[in-house]
């Protein structure tokens, strides 16, 4: 009978991002001189996929008790790719599009190697891994530039019905098709055993490898999703270092805010997501008030450490000291 | 069952860790329907047998032979598909996943290739009840579970996975009494239906009313193999340990008058789980904390060592009320309390550092000059330390981590004497440790005793606290309910009020309740 708490208390991470965004949202929206519009929502809904994707991402490799330090890379590089490939017929497009999603893979696929059979600490092979990934990037794109097969960019970034913004009904098909089946597949199940307990879930004779590394190539896949998109959004292609880096950060910042545990085995990338997008509301609140953008950064860091002190109120509950280190 | 062809059998197995010796042409075989008992010293390469069998570890030579042809297993993994399981004394417990994820987790159910939440849930209904464990909730999450519940919990793995050899090592030491009841039953009622069981534990009663064999494991190799019951406890320790085997326990020095309070609690009460307690520890006294397994016990020792926050009631040292309000202000100046946790691996060590550098984190305060560690001061300590409890290491700067257990339970223990502490705190000092440093475990509590420090000790051991305490208070629900003085504590009257059952020397305890 007391089933609903215990999946209360699993969710608590992805309901309390889930607050912090509706509460954000609700002041972005209250204070736009446009107002709860289809047109507010679906730019905000634009800009915040883009982090959802990149944040899903770092989620499934955070899970595992690793860090990504490269996703933000992943991104830049294969937006650099789709504005060379997604383009011209109907089918060119779609190979265009495989092709990206695929170096996406591959690009995942050499972290996840490197991390579990090379045996190398993951932020460290990653900086390197992302690295690599920028460079790529660097030849293809040495300047911005590029296009995008149009109709598909709009498609996917306009409303559909004129109401609901397609970038949305994307990411939650993304939702569907990636991360449901990971969450409730036995690799995924591995992929927290291994975060939580690496030594336990050895002696339990769990896929620990096959787990991670399934992490990690996906990771690559989510993050060649978001770099899709970001083409869709701006029909170019560019190798921006600072942009690369400022994703892969704001998805750790969005994955904790989320509930998702920089300690492995526990957080939802459904949770990650809520924090992505408000993340991206804190970000954009400045303009509703119309301050100065110079301000931006800071209020940001401000907002963000508020947001994240809120999930340490529990330690002032705890009775026990011993359990301020669990 | 004699005669019969060995369900499982080792051969002539060897295997070295560096240059130590951990098995050494070991043989064993084992019998479906039966239960066999290992017995050994730690370090006498029992849970190196045990991880060869369950595939953790590849021996150097030898080879396993599993209904007559020979097997190898490159992982645990391999060993379970076999139908070899164990239950490992380390607990192999997720801690972020559900009670069902984890009894499931080796062999998911799945449907369309996901994960069938609702068979998982029956499975592990089905085995938490087989395990005798139904009051479990499949939801709940492990690391929310006390230690005795998670070992229920691994039980129930284990049987979810429908061994055919199930090896059990040590896993009664982290159980009440209760449940250790109810596990017997398992394991009698899985004999019956052919399986083949390997059970290793310290505690003799426990191997008596189980094993149909025995074996006895010394320095790496089988010493002797016997009928149950055909050897007397005192010849069994004997090959345990190959040397004659007397006074576990040390002399109780006899008792003048009351001794001078060092620690004093007066209703002590806090959350749910410390009820008025009230003690008293004098210079010179051992007293034992009795009672089943979780019945605040623990807290009342985090509760001196400050620990707990909200704690109501006054805590007295020397007669003067303290506020304690963490440990490192209990270790310190005038107070001088040592607490020697529960659980070494975490609360004791920090497993990958040095020996040297474990041995002196209680004492860094008073190693140092001007935040400077005094290397030969240290060292002196350190000598006298290694002496004192004659630990065994390859050298103090090897990670603690490499030591056998009993080891790193004295390495524990003497990172607290370097204080020279007036009052210790032990939270079961001796689990899953072998008799023979068991035994100097005793003799060392006594030794700081009669140097004039007042010790507070929890055993879930009966015959410890029969044997080292001057006075045992017995906890129920939080609350004394009960101290047991000198010739008063015996067994029936430790289990009698352990069980909270009323009416001196009453007949047979009744039922199971509690």
């Amino acid at each position: 009978m007391k089933d609903w708490r215990y999946w209360l208390a699993e969710q608590r991470g992805t309901l309390l991002a889930l607050g912090i965004f509706v509460a954000m949202f609700a002041i972005y929206s209250a204070n736009h001189p446009a107002g709860f519009t289809a047109n507010v929502v679906q730019t905000a809904a634009n800009k915040g996929v883009l982090l959802a994707f990149v944040a899903m991402a770092q989620t499934l490799v955070v899970i595992t008790a690793g860090i990504d330090l490269s996703v933000g890379m992943i991104f830049t590089l294969t937006n650099c790719l789709a504005s060379w490939l997604v383009i011209g017929t109907g089918l060119e497009t779609a190979f265009g599009v495989i092709a990206v999603l695929g170096t996406g893979l591959v690009c995942g696929a050499i972290n996840g190697a490197i991390v579990i059979y090379g045996r190398l600490q993951p932020i460290v092979a990653t900086i390197a891994t992302g690295a690599v990934y920028f460079g790529l990037a660097l030849l293809l794109r040495p300047f911005p530039g590029g296009s995008v097969n149009e109709d598909l960019a709009d498609a996917l970034t306009g409303r559909l019905f004129g109401l609901v913004p397609a970038s949305l009904v994307a990411l939650a098909v993304v939702v569907l098709i990636v991360w449901v089946p990971f969450s409730r597949s036995e690799l995924g199940r591995a992929a927290y055993a291994a975060g939580s307990s690496e030594t336990a879930a050895y002696m339990s004779g769990v896929p620990i490898r096959r787990g991670k590394f399934v992490a990690y190539t996906l990771a690559g896949l989510l993050a060649a999703i978001g770099g899709l998109f970001l083409t869709f959004f701006t029909y170019t292609g560019d190798a921006a270092y600072a942009s690369g880096n400022a994703y892969t950060l704001f998805s750790i910042a969005a994955v904790v805010l989320g509930g998702v545990s920089l300690f492995g085995g526990k957080g939802s990338a459904l949770g990650a997501i809520f924090g992505a997008l408000a993340f991206r509301t804190i970000g954009d609140l400045l303009f509703v008030f119309d301050l100065d953008p110079l301000w931006q950064p800071l209020f940001q860091g401000v907002i963000l450490l508020i947001a994240v002190s809120l999930g340490a109120f529990a330690l002032f509950r705890v009775r026990n000291r011993l359990e301020w280190f669990l | 069952m004699d005669g019969a062809v060995p369900l499982f059998s080792m051969q002539g197995i060897s295997k070295r860790y560096g240059g130590v010796r951990a098995l050494e042409k070991a043989e064993l075989s084992v019998t479906a329907g039966s239960i066999h008992a290992i017995l050994g010293e730690n370090g006498a390469g029992k849970s190196t047998l045990i991880k060869v069998m369950a595939g953790v570890v590849a021996p150097d030579e030898g080879r396993m032979l599993l209904d007559g042809s020979e097997v190898s297993f490159a992982s645990p993994a391999a060993a379970n598909r076999a139908g070899i399981v164990c239950i490992f004394q380390e607990l192999s417990l997720i801690p972020e996943l559900s009670v069902a994820d984890n009894i499931v987790i080796s062999d998911p159910p799945k449907r369309f290739g996901l994960i069938d939440r609702k068979a998982q849930r029956r499975i592990a209904e089905e085995a938490l009840a087989r395990a005798g464990a139904s009051d479990i909730h499949p939801l709940a999450l492990v690391k929310d579970l006390p230690l005795s519940r998670r070992q229920m919990v691994e039980i129930a793995k284990a049987l979810a996975r429908k061994p055919r050899i199930l090896i059990l090592d040590e896993a009664t030491s982290a159980l009440t009494a209760t449940d250790v009841a109810k596990i017997f039953g398992v394991l009698k009622r899985l004999r019956e239906e052919g399986l083949a069981l390997l059970y290793i534990s310290h505690r003799m009663n426990e191997i008596a009313e189980l094993a149909d064999q025995c074996t006895v494991f010394r320095n790496g190799r089988n010493v002797a193999s016997y009928a149950a019951g055909s050897k007397s406890d005192s010849e069994v320790v004997e090959l345990m340990i190959g040397r004659e085997y007397s006074h576990i326990f040390p002399p109780k020095p006899a008792r003048h008058g009351a001794a001078v309070p060092v620690l004093e609690a007066r209703n002590l009460c806090w959350t749910d789980r410390l009820d008025n307690v009230s003690l008293t520890v004098g210079a010179g006294e051992v007293v034992g904390l009795g009672g089943l397994d979780g019945q605040g016990q623990r807290e009342l020792l985090l509760a001196f060592f400050g620990v707990l926050r909200g704690l109501a009631g006054e805590i007295l040292v020397d007669g003067k009320a303290v506020s304690i309000a963490s440990p490192s202000a209990a270790r310190d100046g005038r107070i001088g309390m040592a607490l020697i946790p529960e659980d070494r691996k975490t609360e004791g060590l920090m497993l990958p550092m040095t020996v040297r550098e474990n041995l002196s984190f209680a004492a860094l305060d008073r190693l140092s000059k001007a935040g400077v560690i005094d290397r030969a001061t240290e060292q002196r300590l350190i000598d006298d330390m290694v002496e004192l409890l004659a630990i065994k290491t390859a050298g103090l700067d090897i990670p603690v981590g490499a030591l056998s257990g009993g080891n790193q339970q004295k390495v524990v223990i003497a990172k607290w004497l370097m204080r020279q502490p007036r009052i210790v705190l032990l939270n079961d000092p001796t689990r899953g440790i072998d008799v023979g440093t068991k035994q100097e475990l005793y003799q060392l509590m006594r030794k700081l005793a009669d140097a004039g420090a007042a010790i507070l000790f929890y055993s879930t051991d009966y015959d410890e606290l029969i044997g080292c305490c001057d006075r045992v208070l017995v906890l129920y629900d939080g609350a004394v309910k009960r101290e047991l003085v000198g010739a008063e504590i015996t067994e029936h009257a430790l289990i009698a009020s352990a069980l909270n059952i009323h009416g001196e020397g009453a007949g047979p305890l009744q039922g199971e309740g509690a």
